[in-house]
């Protein structure tokens, strides 16, 4: 074999599948493709075989900037004692779902 | 009457309106739509000869489920996973249409379902698909030739699909309900596998001088089968005539218009070769195959036909 492996070649990209209205785009994965066009039909075929969603995104992972575990206690720990962000005092009307 | 327009109620009201259902597995995708739903699948129109609706079902069965046999080839052989699962996808629609279709040729016309043991258990199309021989098979060569590279692949489910979505577009107004139903579920898969196919046709036509090279291969070695998809057979002709079918020869401009379309995109030239000849005309709707079908259908049947009275 003298020809080169594409899943080296293709860029990677990041797919995100809305399930249904109403619900947000949620990352499921990621996959190789080698433009943008193709990566949204590969996704449909990898991620969407079993009626998972109606709507989906992809973009180049490397677009994504992610925040750092050594990052972790500076951006999330000053949120932990503040009781008084959580909207937990008045009644979630039933016909609001998914909250 | 004045035209009152009246607001109909429709799942755009509430945004949340798809999520008020019980839906505790959504993410397994529970909602499977029978095709079929509704349909009385045990009448045929009386405007038409059974056996030549069983006759015309056994046709576009066979081309699907030939082509879906040949496709299933790749499995874990593309190029890339994404490829390999892409295919595999094309394979099982491909293969859900010739079950929709054989199995209404059976219930056109009992007489073309081959006999097996009185207590066996297999149902009507499994028998028209794994019980048959080379000559009793009605599809077009175009779906039984080997699949040689990716690029053949490509070129040819481009080929398939860009026809075989003109019939199922034309066969959506099928007097006969399972075969216009058929076509509803086939022509949203075939759009998809058209797109997939073009796509990747441009791709491979624009990538490096070898895929280009291997593509153009693919498509003048894949061209003397070509013209075989748009001639008419009597079989075509009748259930044409009494309105369950579709003549082959009505598409053949509007497939012309879409395959210049990739062309152009490709940036590549109509192949020049001439039509694969027939033996005394007799061709692939004939029964008249190539001799890469027997191979595959040794591979496809050699299981069902050691256990006729298996159950899978």
């Amino acid at each position: 074999m003298t020809e080169t492996n594409p899943s080296t070649d293709w860029p990677l990209y990041e797919v995100f599948v809305r399930a249904k209205r109403g619900l947000n785009h949620v990352h499921v994965g990621s996959l190789h493709a080698h433009d943008d066009q193709m990566a949204l039909l590969h996704a449909r075929d990898v991620y969407t075989r079993r009626n998972e969603g109606v709507s989906i995104w992809v973009l180049p992972s490397d677009r994504i900037v992610a925040s750092s575990p050594d990052e972790k206690d500076p951006l999330f720990a000053p949120s932990g004692d503040k009781v008084y962000r959580h909207p937990t005092f008045y009644a979630i009307p039933d016909d609001v779902p998914h909250m | 009457m004045p035209d009152v327009h009246t607001h109909e109620p429709d799942d755009h009201d509430n945004a949340y309106s798809g999520l008020l259902v019980n839906d505790a597995h959504w993410a397994f995708g529970t909602d499977f739509e029978d095709p079929l739903a509704g349909v009385d699948t045990t009448t045929v129109p009386s405007t038409v000869d059974p056996h030549v609706l069983a006759q015309y079902c056994l046709m576009l069965g066979d081309d699907a489920l030939i082509a879906s046999q040949r496709i299933s080839q790749w499995c874990s052989n593309a190029p890339d996973l994404e490829e390999d699962i892409a295919l595999a996808n094309i394979a099982l629609d491909l293969l859900g249409q010739a079950r929709l279709l054989l199995a209404r040729a059976a219930a056109a016309d009992p007489t073309v379902v081959p006999v097996l043991p009185a207590d066996s258990p297999v149902p009507d199309e499994d028998r028209l698909a794994f019980f048959r021989d080379d000559k009793q098979f009605r599809n077009v060569r175009l779906v039984e030739v080997p699949n040689g590279d990716f690029a053949e692949t490509i070129a040819r489910i481009l080929m398939l699909s860009t026809w075989r979505l003109a019939i199922m577009e034309r066969l959506r107004t099928s007097t006969d309900a399972v075969l216009a139903a058929v076509a509803a579920k086939g022509a949203k898969e075939l759009a998809y596998h058209r797109d997939f196919a073009g796509r990747w046709f441009v791709t491979l036509a624009h990538g490096t001088d070898e895929s280009r090279r291997r593509l153009t291969e693919a498509l003048a070695g894949l061209w003397p089968l070509w013209t075989e998809l748009t001639e008419t057979h009597p079989v075509e002709a009748a259930a044409a005539a009494a309105g369950v079918g579709v003549d082959p020869a009505t598409v053949a401009d509007d497939v012309d218009v879409v395959f210049e379309q990739v062309l152009a995109a490709a940036g590549m030239d109509r192949p020049a070769a001439r039509p694969l000849a027939g033996v005394q005309n007799r061709k692939g709707r004939d029964g008249l195959h190539t001799e890469a079908l027997s191979p595959l259908l040794a591979e496809m049947q050699v299981v069902a036909r050691a256990h006729p009275r298996g159950t899978w």
